[in-house]
């Protein structure tokens, strides 16, 4: 058996190329041309999907991106797709597709089966329900993993390839129906550069299922001559598959282009998809409209479908969704399916019509085939239980009219904009009672037209999109006195629609009527939301969830406006529509991620000691986007004993550090000692060419922002040393000062950070070293001694190097250029080998400065710290203003119980505490037990013997010598330590001073 | 996605940029001056302003100025930038 529902004739599939794919499992015989959804319908499958929260069987409502159940699982393994829907995804050879959302099969659902997920879990019960115990969270969520399956993820990484393209063009159209591509050939007969993209496969969008002619041609045909005559356009890029899913500011449009992700013969060579960022200068929107379905009992039965989509499978596809029909309507266009459907030979076995008078133009043509039309009546349930098979019918004041057999109940409750992308730009968009619906208005550079603009006939279409391509390229100024003339098609003469919201009287109440399909969302459940108190339709959706499923409720929306209206009593136009955000469509990771990923996901950046690094064994860690040497261990050695010998090297003989990645800005100009004395907290005018100072530097608000070395290198030049992390915000902080507040000042920047390298020497040995290597400086403790600058030449390379010291041992840090870096290094390194020079990393140079208690930002401090709270007070000026002085007398700078830095030393010195540990006075098992501080450093000392850590302690001067406890992530275990100064080696700096 | 103009680069994209809160907020001469109050204002305090704004931006992957720009917050419609120079 093969397609028993496939039409023997015309449509646009290919008949001359069968295809076949796979639903779950199952083969499925299809055409080029088709959908997965039209085939599936072509070949009678009417299940394609359980729903998200009942495990409710659903079918193929739409034939377009509004569908709300017809998401599948495409490919498998790491290439699999999950949301794509079967309504827009090409049928293909060989494509596996999958149902979602059933459990083990969608046949047999045991969610269903068991009547778990009944009779119905209302609205706001995951607030309720869920919150509280919270330990029983595991097993909710155990259980709402099986329940809401939306797809499952790839389970590797995807082998795909994903591009992004950056476009700019006169004219953007969005949608190549027949408003888009009437709009496209005019912006291009104006001479506009223009992108028009459709996301489906074919160009022509409703000119696709349409009997109607175009400037004589049957419209299928003149929408391929269309798409023809733009293709060959030298200025026109023509995108198929590609949905714009996001209109942003400045006009910017995201398109998505699929080109063959979910090919199964891909072999990831090619791009699998590609994001469009597009600039336009002019946006035509002909995004068409979504047909609004209708409430009644069991209105989620498989079987009942949109009655345009019947006509689109019908006439586009060849295939009947059904072998008997009944349709219920509230407009004439649901007409139009039940003359296509008699032409196809499916029976259409009544017409339900809210309106009390139906005596249009296709309305008579279809009561002259003979087909049952009962006027002021209504749907208010569908029977069967797998698919429809019945429709009950009342008149609009409720009397019973009877039940009519069907396994097809189209529904149309009139057309809603697709103005999406329009609302999400914030543009503004007004009631209009004729369909019932929110319709977009013109911007200036945003021109709907067709459907969108609440317009359904096909002539009105082509003259809106003919008059706003060309408007588009005026305004984009593209005018070439060409006045493009819109293609012709008879005008279709319809009579009102009638808003139809809530089945009459006590129906109104039976159940369930679903107002969103994908979420599951009830009647019911919007009148809980509004008795509740949640009226905004903001609020009704987070209550209920409405509209938040991948399919973005794009026809529940539409229809809950109406129904909140009716139910509150109040104006549609007032109750308004959830705000419309990105995506307009599922967009896939890969496809947002581009070329950003692995790699290339972020710059790495390494200093020109790299590779010397690597071939000595290092381990590296991430600083900001530097990656630095950690530590270097020998064969079989821990990290704990490698950086232990790093230390002890240091501290007994001599160490060798990478430290280049520190930030380094030049300050040059007359005004540039005054400039750093309001910037950093100390006195800098007096500094003399040739010193260096250590500098803090604070927020406005007082607290520390950075720290580090400036050297004056000449009368009007100085070198800052900025943190690694916090290079580039103390440039642009500078900068700022500089350019918005202090123009006077002759003070000019330069970040040299990476012009020179920074070779850090350091350990009592270093001066042998360093001469060792060859330099021209004066290495006398008399002619260069502590915090000095010297200007010459190391290893032959001139260098600038720096008697500053972050270890507190004798220390050179050696500046040279950055491309004679790594000889220096190695020059420094082989000369050091008779004094037993050891490269030391990161760790090392922690475990060092925490031993001296040099604070490091960010680290000790957080953004809420003083000077005077890491006992750096008296790097205060008293004689001069500087950025943050003023806050450092707010009642809150000096309030007597700031956490203050201190030294821990733990009882048993083996203890190396947690860095983060929280600390108390005492443990105990009362909730909240009082906080003291947090532990912020801590390392075991190898010089020292015994662990050591730093501390902020609320009060923690004042307490010195005091028991505390530190917490650990076991409630029962607290480890004892005593607080005291948090210098733990050479108070008095004698080491460094040599 | 925000197209800046730059006074110096003509218009780019926004991630070229550094926001730098709302302008003309001078620094006060003589902090000292100030009570806890005064200073709190001038270290907290902003309007957040529903329509036109005028706000610091820095070309940081650009040029590297700071200049003003005048944006309308509820479209973020730009309508305008001007340089320190010109405001001064
Ligand atoms: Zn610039």
């Amino acid at each position: 058996m093969s397609q028993p529902f496939r039409l023997d004739h015309d449509g646009r599939i290919h008949r001359d190329a069968p295809l076949q794919f796979t639903f779950d499992g199952r083969p499925i015989d299809a055409f080029r041309g088709d959908t997965v959804a039209s085939a599936l319908l072509a070949n009678g499958v009417a299940l394609v999907g359980r729903s998200f929260k009942y495990h409710r069987p659903r079918g193929i409502v739409s034939a377009g991106a509004e569908d709300p159940n017809a998401f599948v699982q495409l490919g498998h393994g790491a290439r699999t797709l999950p949301n794509r829907l079967a309504t827009v995804t090409p049928a293909t050879p060989g494509l596996e597709v999958r149902h979602v959302n059933a459990w083990p099969s969608l046949d047999f659902d045991l969610m269903s089966a068991f009547g778990l997920a009944a009779p119905f879990i209302p609205a706001g019960f995951y607030y309720k329900t869920l919150m509280w115990p919270r330990r029983l969270w595991p097993l909710y969520e155990h259980f709402l993993r099986h329940a809401a399956g939306l797809g499952h993820a790839p389970d590797a990484p995807d082998p795909d390839r994903y591009d992004h393209v950056h476009a700019h063009c006169d004219v953007l159209v969005v949608g190549a129906g027949p408003a888009g591509l009437a709009a496209a050939r005019a912006a291009a007969q104006s001479g506009a550069r223009v992108i028009v993209a459709d996301e489906q496969a074919e160009f022509g969008g409703g000119l696709l299922s349409t009997a109607q002619r175009v400037d004589g041609l049957p419209a299928p045909q003149w929408a391929d001559a269309a798409t023809a005559e733009l293709s060959s356009a030298p200025d026109v890029t023509v995108l198929s598959n590609t949905t714009a899913f996001g209109l942003y500011e400045s006009n910017l449009v995201l398109l998505a282009e699929r080109l063959h992700s979910h090919q199964p013969d891909n072999a990831g060579s090619e791009s699998g998809a590609r994001v469009w960022r597009v600039l336009p200068k002019q946006v035509v929107l002909a995004t068409g409209a979504h047909e609004r379905p209708l409430l009644f009992a069991n209105n989620d039965r498989p079987g009942v479908m949109l009655a345009g989509a019947i006509s689109t499978y019908l006439n586009r596809y060849a295939v009947a969704p059904g072998s008997r029909a009944v349709l219920f309507t509230n407009n004439d266009s649901a007409y139009r399916t039940a003359l296509d459907l008699a032409d196809a030979g499916v029976p259409v076995a009544a017409i339900a019509d809210v309106r009390l008078e139906s005596d249009g133009d296709l309305p008579s043509q279809a009561r002259a085939q003979g087909i049952p039309i009962h006027t002021g009546a209504v749907v208010v349930q569908a029977h069967g239980r797998g698919r429809v098979s019945a429709a009950e019918l009342c008149s609009v004041g409720g009397a019973p009219l009877g039940t009519v057999e069907c396994d097809l109940l189209g529904v149309s409750g009139g057309f809603a904009p697709a103005l999406h992308l329009h609302a999400q730009a914030g543009a503004p968009m007004t009631w209009n009672p004729q369909i019932a619906a929110f319709a977009p208005q013109p911007s200036h550079d945003i021109h709907p037209a067709g459907a969108v603009t609440g317009h359904l006939d096909l002539s009105s279409a082509l003259r809106q999109g003919t008059a706003a391509g060309a408007a588009a390229a005026a305004a984009a100024g593209c005018s070439n006195g060409h006045t493009p003339a819109a293609p012709r098609a008879a005008e279709t003469p319809s009579s009102d629609l009638e808003p139809y919201w809530l089945p009459p009287g006590d129906l109104a109440r039976a159940k369930p009527q679903f107002v969103d399909l994908h979420e599951d969302v009830t009647l019911d459940d919007l009148r809980l939301s509004l008795r509740e108190g949640f009226e905004s339709i903001e609020h009704v959706k987070r209550y209920t969830t409405l509209g938040m499923g991948p399919d973005q409720g794009k026809l529940a929306n539409p229809l809950a406006t109406g129904v909140i209206a009716q139910l509150l009593g109040r104006d549609p136009a007032s109750v308004g529509t959830p705000r419309h955000r990105p995506a307009y469509s599922p967009v896939s990771l890969g496809a947002i991620a581009g070329r950003h990923i692995g790699p290339l996901a972020d710059p790495v950046r390494v200093t020109p000691m790299q590779e010397w690094h690597e071939s000595a064994g290092a381990r590296f860690e991430n600083v900001g986007q530097w990656r630095r040497a950690w530590y270097y261990p020998h064969p079989g050695e821990s990290m704990h004993e490698a950086v232990a010998r790093e230390c002890l090297a240091v501290r007994h003989r001599v160490g060798i550090l990478d430290y280049s990645t520190l930030g380094k800005i030049e300050i040059t100009g007359p005004d540039a000692g005054e400039f750093l004395d309001r910037v950093y907290t100390n006195a800098w005018k007096r500094l003399r060419p040739g010193r260096c100072r250590y500098g803090l530097m604070l927020g406005e608000d007082g607290m520390i922002f950075d720290d580090g070395v400036t050297a004056r290198l000449e009368n009007q030049r100085y070198l800052m040393f900025t943190s690694t992390a916090n290079a580039a915000p103390v440039l642009a902080w500078l900068e700022q000062w500089l350019q918005t507040e202090w123009t006077d000042l002759r003070v000019y920047l330069t970040s040299v950070s990476e012009h020179w390298s920074n070779i850090a020497l350091a350990g009592p040995r270093s001066r042998q070293v360093l001469a060792a290597a060859g330099t021209d400086i004066p290495l006398a403790r008399q002619d260069f001694p502590f915090m000095t600058f010297r200007q010459g030449h190391v290893a032959g390379v001139p260098a600038r190097v720096f008697r500053i010291s972050f270890s507190g041992e004798l220390s050179y840090e050696i500046n040279v250029p950055a491309d004679r870096a790594r000889h220096v290094w190695e020059a420094l390194f082989d000369a050091g080998r008779p004094f037993g020079i050891t490269p030391y990393g990161t760790e090392t140079m922690h475990v060092l400065r925490a031993e001296k208690g040099f604070i490091i930002v960010g680290q000790e401090t957080d953004g809420s710290v003083t000077p005077d709270d890491v006992g750096l007070g008296r790097l205060l000026s008293r004689r001069k203003d500087f950025l943050g002085k003023r806050s450092l007398s707010r009642p809150d700078s000096v309030r007597l119980d700031r956490k203050q830095l201190v030294g821990l030393l733990t009882d048993d010195p083996a203890q190396v505490l947690p860095e983060g540990g929280h600390i108390v006075d005492a443990p105990g098992r009362r909730r909240p037990l009082p906080m003291r501080g947090h532990v912020t450093s801590s390392y075991f000392s190898p010089v020292l013997g015994r662990s050591i850590a730093l501390a902020m302690i609320s009060g923690g001067r004042a307490t010195l010598g005091g028991r505390l406890y530190v917490a650990t992530l076991d409630e029962d275990r607290w480890l004892p330590a005593r607080s005291c100064h948090h210098v733990f080696y050479d108070p008095h700096g004698a080491r460094q001073h040599v | 996605m925000l197209l800046i103009p730059c006074p110096w680069c003509g218009p780019r994209e926004d991630d070229e940029f550094t926001f730098g809160g709302e302008a003309d907020i001078p620094r006060p001469a003589d902090p000292d001056a100030l009570t806890d109050e005064q200073w709190a204002d001038y270290l907290f305090m902003r309007d957040n302003r529903r329509g036109h704004h005028r706000e610091q931006w820095c070309h940081t992957a650009g040029c590297r100025r700071w200049f003003v720009v005048e944006r309308d917050t509820v479209t973020n419609e730009i309508l305008g930038a001007s340089t320190y120079g010109d405001s001064q």
